[in-house]
């Protein structure tokens, strides 16, 4: 599975809809995941790609993770594993 | 100053999964008590006692709502909806405004607790789930069921150990009491049953390893529980205007502090509060026909106990029932008093007196009618619900048949 199947199978899940429910240019808000669920969500890919993600639930906005999108998500993801490695 | 009744009863414990369910196995004298079931049981000594059994979160509750609620609070909402349908109250407007929550707790999500730091410490993980907070934390039951039927109003944890039920719903009964609610949802819970909790308890080295003999010269000691029981506590008038089923009153009630010692017992500080509970709710000691006993099955406690009361009744001390339902259901420590509030509704209501089960041999430093081994059927007319807690805080509550 690619980065993008994985992101989009965890917020599915989340949000309690099908992957094929979630796009590229979906916002978490558009998809009703609320800022517990944010925090879920980001808990489960750190679980799932084994990173750490700056993200602090009080300034979302100032975090160096951006989660304005699936497709941002999904790049932020890629540039961690990258580092990692 | 208003009359306050109860509406609404709920309990899930090793017993039963409901009021009804309870109510026979306390009937046939029946041991909820057995081996536990857990991860690494095997490296504890103490190895028995009153489990949930068959109850599944899975079906029950959804997703998101497993991912915040502990096992305490899974307990604690479930016995709620029982009780709450029971007394067919709805909570909009005014009453929801007004109506609240108070519950006992002693351990808050022992079950999140013992994962978690398994996880942390035992496999090195340096990552929790981001609910970890929310799930363990004494108050969560109390903040689910407020916002689960739209409880409104005042609503809070009540913590002190093995009172903490009786501490709580002796609030909630000055609350509806004083006209400060009309209606408030009341009671406690405890999940403690967990490789840590026990091992825990283990330590202080009061746990029975066979069987909780309260009263019984051969005691050895105490058996913890798990599950909740929960009230509906309403203004009598409130009550009556609709139409509902009265299960009892709530007469009065007493605490005190030993001041003496942080585990031992005290015959004073047991005494001061039943007989405070006598007095709140203008009992004539005459008229208790029953009390459901702290009955620990410690030799501690239950000779301090028999002697408050012997003290408090003087020769009315024979003429009175005292039985410990732990025998059967375990001590479910913060959420002992509610469970076992149950015996006493069924004392008043149904006239049918829980056993003390497990009684083998009488013991002169508990001379009292103890209701051995079989229920027994009995006219009651008052009932005192006894609970005595490490840090010495007490708390004991007067009901009377309605």
């Amino acid at each position: 599975m690619s980065t993008q199947d994985k992101v989009i199978a965890i917020i599915a899940e989340q949000a309690v809809l099908e992957p094929s429910d979630v796009t590229l240019d979906s916002t978490l808000a558009d998809l009703g995941i609320d800022s517990l669920g944010v925090v879920e969500s980001i808990f489960a890919i750190e679980e799932e790609f084994d990173i750490s993600i700056p993200f602090n639930a009080n300034e979302p906005e100032k975090s160096d993770f951006d989660i304005s999108n699936v497709a941002a998500i999904v790049a932020g993801i890629d540039k961690l594993v990258l580092e990692k490695a | 100053m208003k009359r306050v009744v109860i509406t609404g009863a709920g309990t899930i414990n090793a017993l039963g999964h409901s009021v009804p369910a309870t109510l026979a196995a306390m009937r046939e004298g029946r041991c909820g008590i057995g081996q536990l079931d857990f991860r690494d049981v095997e490296r504890l000594a103490i190895r028995i006692g009153g489990q949930v059994r068959g109850f599944e979160a899975e079906g029950r509750f959804n997703r998101q709502q497993m991912s915040l609620y502990d096992r305490f609070t899974q307990f604690t909402l479930t016995a709620a909806k029982e009780a709450i349908e029971q007394s067919g109250l709805e909570f909009h407007g005014e009453l929801s405004a007004k109506a609240g929550v108070v519950l006992g707790n002693s351990g808050g999500g022992m079950q999140t607790l013992d994962e978690n730091y398994r996880s942390v410490y035992e496999d090195g993980k340096n990552r929790v789930h981001p609910f970890v907070v929310p799930k363990l934390m004494n108050n969560a039951a109390a903040g689910h069921v407020s916002m689960r039927f739209n409880l409104k109003g005042p609503s809070f944890t009540v913590s002190t150990a093995c009172a903490s039920s009786n501490h709580a719903m002796a609030q909630a009964f000055q609350m509806v009491r004083s006209g400060m609610s009309p209606v408030m949802i009341t009671g406690g819970s405890e999940s403690m049953l967990c490789f840590g909790g026990v091992k825990a308890w283990e330590g202080l080295r009061v746990m029975s390893k066979d069987a909780c003999r309260p009263f019984s010269a051969n005691r050895n000691g105490m058996v913890q529980g798990e599950g909740a029981g929960i009230f509906v506590f309403e203004e009598y008038e409130h009550a009556k205007a609709r139409g509902a089923e009265i299960l009892c009153e709530v007469i009065g009630f007493a605490m005190s502090s030993d001041a003496a010692d942080i585990v031992m017992p005290s015959k004073q500080g047991a005494a001061r509060a039943i007989s405070g509970a006598l007095q709140d709710g203008r009992i004539d000691a005459s008229e208790v026909g029953y009390i459901n006993a702290h009955g620990t099955g410690t030799a501690a406690n239950d000779k301090t106990e028999c002697a408050a009361v012997a003290d408090v009744f003087g020769p009315q001390a024979d003429n009175l029932m005292i039985s410990s339902t732990k025998s059967m259901h375990g001590h479910l420590i913060g959420g002992t008093g509610a469970v076992e509030l149950l015996a006493c509704i069924m004392a008043l209501r149904d006239g049918v007196i829980a056993p003390t089960i497990g009684y083998e041999e009488p013991d002169p430093e508990c001379a009292l009618d103890v209701v051995p081994n079989e229920a027994r059927e009995a006219k009651v007319a008052v009932a005192l619900s006894n609970a005595f807690a490490f840090g010495g805080l007490n708390a004991v509550l007067a009901l009377r048949k309605i």
